[in-house]
């Protein structure tokens, strides 16, 4: 009995594991299929992609836009029947825009896939391979604002240095500018490019100051040692006092303030508006630092940033039992501190968006060649730096530095602006390096900027007027 | 005129494998021989016409003459394998023929494009193995002891799996090969179809929960022995067929659930124990934060087939070489890169063609050791499709094992056309069985 029954059970158990098979099939054929369509264009889009190139042999590179529709790059076809790419704005947008001829760099690197993809419609496409003919590639539309960009590149002149701007609430790079600069013209870059990369070559004109570029913060990181103080003192952090003689001395150790300047007594609101070493210092001398080295690892301090071009880490390495001496330096933004352009912009822009960090991003768009939009991106927020309230008094002090302070550039516009200047010191007998930091219109403000000019002097003086051109620029056109 | 040759020919080549694929899941709604006849005379014409065009651009890129000779002679196999197997067996599944053919014919396609002498090494491979495997049939057709040799099969699968454990050579970590004169052969290839027939012998004997206790304990010794080696994609496979055998022999529910569970438990005690498999694990989880290491192979097969799409890239366009051992395990994602996403889903169908017509011979077969056989090693083939092709996709961790009949190995074309021949003389005994009662 049980000989004859058997079969029959078994094949009901063989039909049930064969669909148990299918379905797992079914699943798996489905993600290859969701790859290829969806996830592939992420994936693919990197560099250690090297498949990438292959393209270029189908597909006529596209061009790079402005968001204001200007070209800034562009595939031609030059007289040898070649193809050549052109920058018509030649050195303004050379870092951030990159160039082709020597490996790829700016948004022609991030954007490298779009670029060499093609969008045109699918029976265009098979006609163009078919007669061997390459079709065009998409379009990049950037973020960025050609007339902020070229009077930033005025601006900043022959001195290095580099300029910044963001959109706080939405982490569009308006501008940026690195000096000093190249031509990305492919014959252009050839010809220099020996000397470029030299190693006797100190002026690294390849160097992407902006996001590559490690500075002594100085004065700006005062933002950072009074977020420290708000948090252990949440009452009355505005009061602590000081009594500025021009010099504070502690130990065998002396802090001066900017040009042995005077401030008299100062609460915490006034220091920073003078931008007083001094009350600083000692300020720094009260903090728990074991709660400002967590304070400058969640404003980014030692870690990743969330940027897609390339930077370097910015540094913050003081620890809890750290001397007098670098207690003093680091309060005041001296010492071992290091950061770039584009993180000390991302800071300010978390202040001027209420603590929240918009994701910083250069490609806001991707058209077809007939113009037709293939893919946007969208604003995304990276992290929250702060709360609301402290990057509210954060602003609330760097608006006073306009008003009262050092940033007197830019007490007199028709707008309202915030900012924190600073004047950092990194070898003895030469000029300060001059930064600037803020945004404007302080009640809602509209666009970042950040501004370091090297040797530059005083960052009142020489970088807060660069930040005022850019904010008539993008505020008063 | 050439890229209107090569740009013509990479959409026609996707068709015609359509077409093919087609006609693969068509032929099992026709219940007249002579309609299933002449759509299996469609798939060979559909192949062969494929296998024209990619050798056209193979010469076309190449202007190798040697290219040319080496067609012809696959030519002259793939007829003669089609033609002669008839002549031989006259009640051969030809839809099965057919298929191996294809699977073979694409992967000789892709190591052509890869590496020429490679290729050809694979195709005399191929040539001995069926001349060799061409037996097979007979044999099941008229040795009856088959069923009674299981402590025979449990031996050799022991003692070879064994062997390889203490003296194997490494490839990537693992025990797997065995070197004998210069030739290197993987045991585990041949050891997944001993096992299969010593689990369906011992269960053909009885289902009591003694005979299940013994075969389990011996079962499990084979896994054990391929964890010891660190082949983990052979032990999942052992113990996939296992669980799923007891399950159709016994019908019983609670056999597969503590089968499952205690795969589960191994698995995490595997994650745990083992490093080589934390970073496997850690690789497809996310491969890119290690690109430059643990997450490289995956990564490049991502890229292979992200950048391929459905189309292709078309052959010679893409860069296969660029993924480590693509000819084995990454096979699919060569694929899938020059000959088109639509392409390699076409391979998957093809495969899924040949699970169903295993399962339909295990259904239709009365004699339960070779029911289990069928079923056995359907399960371990399709087991070894999915964990190669999950593998390469990033749908599941990879596990390092070979697309049957389409990677290159010597080892692991023996074991498959082993495997094919073995279901293949069943499929005769079957209809040989059919024949006589309708003349009777």
């Amino acid at each position: 009995m049980k000989k004859t029954n058997a079969p029959h059970q078994e094949n009901k158990n063989i039909m049930l594991l064969t669909y148990v098979v299918l379905a797992l099939f079914l699943g798996m054929m489905g993600y290859f299929g969701y790859f290829l369509q969806v996830k592939s264009e992420d994936v693919i889009n990197s560099s250690y992609n090297a498949r990438l190139d292959r393209f270029s042999d189908r597909i006529l590179r596209g061009r790079i836009f402005s968001s204001d529709g200007l070209v800034l790059a562009e595939t031609q076809n030059n007289a040898l029947g070649g193809e050549v790419r052109v920058y018509p704005f030649a050195n303004a947008f050379s870092h951030v825009v990159g160039y082709t001829s020597k490996g790829k760099t700016g948004v022609e690197s991030l954007g490298n896939f779009y670029l060499l993809s093609s969008h045109v419609n699918l029976f265009e496409q098979i006609w163009d391979q078919f007669s061997g003919q390459k079709s065009p590639g998409d379009d990049v539309i950037t973020t960025l604002d050609a007339r902020l960009q070229m009077t930033a590149y005025e601006e900043l002149g022959d001195r290095k240095g580099a300029v910044v701007c963001l959109e706080p609430g939405t982490g569009k790079l308006l501008a940026m500018v690195s000096k000093p600069d190249y031509d990305p013209n492919p014959a252009s870059l050839d010809a220099v490019w020996e000397t470029l990369i030299q190693e006797e070559n100190d002026q690294a004109q390849l160097l992407n100051r902006a996001t590559q570029g490690l500075y002594p913060p100085g004065s700006v990181f005062k933002i950072v040692t009074a977020l420290e103080a708000m948090r252990e003192n949440t009452t009355g952090w505005k009061e602590i006092p000081f009594d500025c003689s021009g010099v504070y001395a502690v130990e065998d150790y002396s802090i001066k303030c900017y040009h042995n300047n005077v401030h008299g007594l100062q609460n915490l609101e006034l220091s920073f508006a003078n931008s007083c070493n001094g009350a600083f210092a000692s300020l720094g001398l009260s903090l728990d630092l074991a709660s400002m080295e967590e304070l400058a690892f969640q404003l980014l301090f030692n870690t990743e940033l969330p940027l897609a071009l390339p930077y370097a880490k910015s540094t913050y390495s003081m620890k809890a039992g750290a001397d007098t001496w670098e207690i003093l330096q680091t309060s005041i933004g001296q010492g071992m501190t290091q950061v770039t352009p584009i993180h000390m912009a991302m800071m300010t822009a978390a202040i001027a968006n209420g603590g929240i960090l918009m994701k910083p991003y250069v490609i806001e768009r991707v058209n077809n060649a007939a113009g037709e939009e293939v893919k946007k991106f969208l604003p995304s927020s990276a992290k929250s730096l702060m709360t609301a309230q402290e990057a509210g008094q954060l602003g609330d002090l760097m608006r006073q530095v306009v008003i009262t302070g050092t940033g007197s550039a830019l007490r007199d516009a028709p707008y309202s602006s915030a900012g924190k200047t600073g004047s950092a010191e990194f070898e003895t007998g030469k000029e300060t390096h001059a930064w600037f930091t803020g945004y404007a219109p302080a009640e809602e403000p509209k666009i970042v900027v950040t501004v370091i000019v090297e040797e530059g002097g005083s960052g009142g003086q020489a970088a807060a007027p660069v930040a005022r051109k850019l904010f008539d620029q993008y505020l008063l056109r | 005129m050439m890229n209107l040759i090569i740009e013509t020919s990479k959409y026609l080549m996707i068709l015609l494998m359509a077409c093919y694929t087609y006609f693969n899941f068509r032929f099992f709604s026709f219940r007249d021989i002579w309609k299933k006849r002449a759509i299996c005379a469609r798939q060979n014409q559909a192949m062969f016409m494929l296998h024209l065009l990619a050798y056209l651009i193979i010469y076309l890129k190449t202007g190798e003459v040697l290219v040319l000779i080496f067609y012809a002679a696959q030519v002259v196999f793939f007829l003669a394998y089609i033609y002669l197997y008839r002549l031989f067996y006259r009640n051969v599944s030809r839809l099965l023929v057919n298929n191996a053919c294809m699977l073979m014919c694409v992967g000789l396609i892709m190591l052509t494009r890869i590496s020429l002498n490679r290729a050809i090494r694979q195709f005399i491979l191929i040539a001995a193995s069926a001349v060799i495997t061409w037996l097979v049939p007979w044999i099941i057709d008229h040795v009856w002891q088959l069923s009674r040799a299981a402590w025979l099969y449990a031996v050799i699968g022991l003692g070879l799996l064994g062997v390889v454990c203490l003296t194997g050579t490494t490839t990537f970590g693992a025990q797997l090969s065995l070197e004998i004169h210069g030739i290197s052969f993987q045991p585990s290839e041949f050891v997944k179809i001993t096992f299969v027939f010593f689990a369906a012998a011992m269960f053909y004997r009885s289902v009591c929960f003694k005979t299940v206790a013994v075969t389990t304990t011996v079962a499990a010794a084979h896994v054990l022995i391929l964890v010891l080696s660190k082949d983990l994609g052979s032990a999942l496979l052992f113990f996939v067929a296992y669980v799923f055998m007891l399950f159709v022999a016994t019908s019983n529910w609670l056999y597969l659930g503590a089968g499952m569970g205690s795969g589960a438990l191994a698995a995490l005690v595997a994650y745990r124990w083992f490093p080589h498999v934390q970073t496997r694990v850690s690789a497809w989880s996310d491969p890119w934060s290690d690109i430059d290491k643990n997450g490289y192979q995956i990564a490049q097969s991502l890229f292979a087939i992200g950048t391929g799409g459905w189309f292709g890239m078309g052959l010679y366009q893409g860069m296969p070489y660029k993924i480590p051992v693509v000819e084995k395990d990454f096979i699919f994602a060569a694929i899938s890169e020059e000959l088109g996403g639509i392409f390699a889903l076409c391979v998957v169908l093809i495969c899924i063609g040949c699970f169903l017509q295993f399962m339909m011979v295990a259904g239709t077969l009365k004699a339960s050791f070779f029911k289990l056989i069928a079923f056995g090693l359907g399960i371990v083939y399709i087991t070894q499709v999915f964990l190669t092709i999950g593998g390469v996709t990033k749908f599941i961790p990879s596990t390092g094992v070979t697309l049957p009949f389409v990677s290159y190995g010597g080892s692991s074309i023996f074991s498959t056309f082993l495997l094919f021949n073995i279901i293949q003389g069943l499929y005769i005994l079957k209809r040989n069985e059919e024949e006589e009662d309708e003349e009777n």
